[in-house]
């Protein structure tokens, strides 16, 4: 298989479009992860690849287990097996702060705006080893001045592009719901990542903000990140998304592009619920 | 009435000994509850902790007074780490069950019959432990003005005392204002939302554990000090909670709330009871009513009245902003 330099339709034409399918430049590998609560499993995903510098939209119906692997992957939950890596680093029993340091930054399905900090403040939290963060050092201002003025300079440029600019010194709490997916994007892009998962970044926004939040996320692959990213809003994942992953009841059913996999019988079967006990235990032992 | 008694008597405690005490004590609570969100029911503890580290070193063991003051330090960022080590993976109401036990733990192993040859058991500790500390006034008498009155070691104690608050607020002041102290009001806001960002909670909140801790052990050292004796009895839940009563009635997370609000109280408290001596022992108040032994009950009803019009009325305090009170943390 060739190596693609970025994602592209390339990526997209030359993988096989099964569950689990490999991938030429793969990021993010999950193995056998299972997660279990009490007698009901949530997740048990059998392998996972995630192309680097894609843009992979993960579908599924509700309670399809999709935050759950969210929340596995970036260390907000252990699973009771399995392994994955990031970067080809094992991440096994990393905690959340430390797989953002490594580069894979998270957005929350029920927005985490920072409600009693102003928007720039919400930004500037963002910036990765700030001085004035010591306890030490923030009795000293002049250690740390200087660069906090070009953090924020970086947050202004950031806040410009999400059109929150005049919205800087207002509480977050004081921003439209929208506004505040628009915030946790921008906030989660201060940390410089490599890979960003958004979970659910359209829930809520109005159709005016939600196709530049589309923009935003199409320049987040041109500037060579990847984004993985959770949606119930399918005209959205056939618009931007490289590449869509589908989970049913814990598993991966499906793979492929936004094209094929809408097509897929399985998926329509997941979730429309038709004959879905039989397609489902089929499709997870042929896997 | 002799009001120019009552003016001597309620301006003397507003600057008095006591309202330093309850400003650090609050003021280490601003840090835990005001900036980071800890709800810790436990400031009691690192008072008592404080008070017993600069009287039982002195008095049992003659340690100089000036090392006690660090055994005092090192003593409340012991306990802090004990608190936090347990109870800062988990949710805000589990810390705020384990110190207020804690916080009894503190109190209940200080007046013990066990320990009773070094702690003075229930009893608690009276001597000369803060003579050092003394010997260094300056002032031979005391400071005797129609309107203020001290003696020459409440004068010593208060002048240093007040000293202290202000060194301490401006430390305050400043490493709210950085980006430390951002990174401690967003984990009030939402922790999960500042681990994503790549930043250590845990080790944060242990910060704010132990510098709020020490600040009210500071305030337990001016405690035993002022008293010259340390009494565990003094070290209940109730102290935690006027600590508590002070901050929000300054309003919470704003660094001059300790301080004014300690003001506010010490000075309610003083001038309610001053009122009621002087009207039930000129017959203004009728024995039927109130009589003079009951005085002392009666000011902390009016006081916990007050208290409760304050919270219909203005809720964010005295510096409280109305506005971001309402935005509820989780709206």
């Amino acid at each position: 298989m060739q190596k693609p330099k970025s994602a592209d339709v390339d990526f997209a034409s030359t993988t096989s479009p099964t569950p689990g399918s490999a991938k030429s430049d793969p990021i993010l590998v999950a193995d056998k992860i299972v997660r279990q609560f009490g007698g009901l499993t949530a997740v048990n995903v059998d392998h996972l690849e995630i192309q680097r510098g894609s843009i992979t939209a993960l579908i599924g119906p509700n309670g399809a287990g999709k935050t759950t692997f969210f929340n596995l992957l970036t260390g907000y939950d252990s699973p009771n097996s399995g392994t994955w890596s990031f970067n080809g680093r094992e991440l096994n029993g990393i905690p959340p702060h430390k797989v953002a340091r490594l580069g894979m930054v998270r957005t929350f399905q029920l927005t985490k705006a920072l409600y009693r900090l102003t928007v720039i403040e919400n930004m500037a939290l963002g910036a990765r080893n700030q001085k004035g963060e010591s306890v030490l050092r923030s009795v000293f201002p002049w250690i740390w001045r200087a660069q906090e003025a070009e953090i924020r300079a970086r947050a202004i440029e950031i806040l410009r592009k999400f059109k929150l600019l005049e919205k800087q010194d207002d509480f977050a709490a004081a921003l439209s719901g929208g506004q505040r997916k628009l915030l946790e994007m921008a906030r989660a892009l201060m940390v410089e990542p490599e890979m960003i998962m958004l979970d659910e970044p359209m829930a809520g926004v109005n159709p005016a903000l939600k196709q530049s939040l589309l923009e935003h996320i199409k320049e987040l692959r041109t500037e060579g990140k990847t984004v993985l990213f959770v949606e119930h809003d399918m005209d959205m994942v056939h618009e931007i998304s490289d590449w869509v992953i589908v989970m049913a009841q814990g598993a991966v059913i499906a793979e492929g592009t936004p094209a094929s996999v809408m097509g897929n019988e399985e998926v329509i079967a997941a979730y429309l619920g038709a004959h879905h006990n039989d397609d489902l235990s089929a499709s997870q032992e042929g896997a | 009435m002799d009001f120019l008694f009552i003016t001597q008597q309620t301006l003397s405690a507003t600057i008095g000994v006591n309202t330093i005490i309850f400003a650090l004590a609050a003021i280490g609570l601003n840090m835990h509850f005001g900036y980071t969100g800890l709800l810790n029911f436990g400031q009691a503890g690192f008072l008592a902790i404080g008070a017993y580290s600069v009287a039982v070193p002195v008095v049992s063991f003659g340690i100089p007074l000036w090392i006690a003051f660090l055994i005092g330090i090192f003593n409340s960022i012991i306990f802090a780490l004990l608190l936090g080590i347990p109870t800062l993976r988990l949710r805000a109401d589990y810390l705020a069950i384990v110190t207020i036990a804690a916080a009894e733990i503190v109190r209940q192993i200080a007046r013990s019959a066990t320990f009773n040859e070094w702690l003075g058991g229930s009893d608690g500790i009276t001597g000369k432990f803060g003579k050092e500390f003394f010997d260094l006034n300056p002032f031979k008498s005391g400071l005797d003005t129609p309107i203020l009155r001290f003696n020459a070691n409440d004068l010593w104690v208060v002048i240093v005392g007040w000293s202290l608050v202000a060194v301490i607020t401006f430390v305050m002041w400043i490493m709210v204002n950085s980006p430390w102290g951002r990174l401690m009001r967003a984990i009030r806001e939402d922790e999960d939302a500042v681990r994503s960002l790549g930043k250590n909670v845990y080790l944060y909140k242990m910060q704010s554990l132990i510098i709020g801790g020490v600040i009210g052990s500071i305030g337990g050292f001016v405690y035993a000090l002022s008293r010259q004796s340390v009494q565990p009895d003094n070290y209940g839940t109730a102290l935690t909670f006027f600590a508590y009563t002070v901050l929000i009635l300054g309003g919470a997370a704003r660094v001059f709330s300790p301080v004014v609000g300690a003001m506010i109280f010490w000075f309610l408290i003083v001038f309610i009871e001053q009122i009621l001596r002087q009207g039930v022992s000129n017959n203004l108040i009728p024995d039927w009513l109130i009589g003079v032994n009951q005085v002392g009950q009666i000011r902390f009803m009016l006081m916990g009245l007050g208290l409760m019009a304050l919270m219909i009325f203005r809720p964010q305090g005295i510096f409280g902003d109305k506005k971001e009170l309402a935005l509820d943390a989780k709206a």
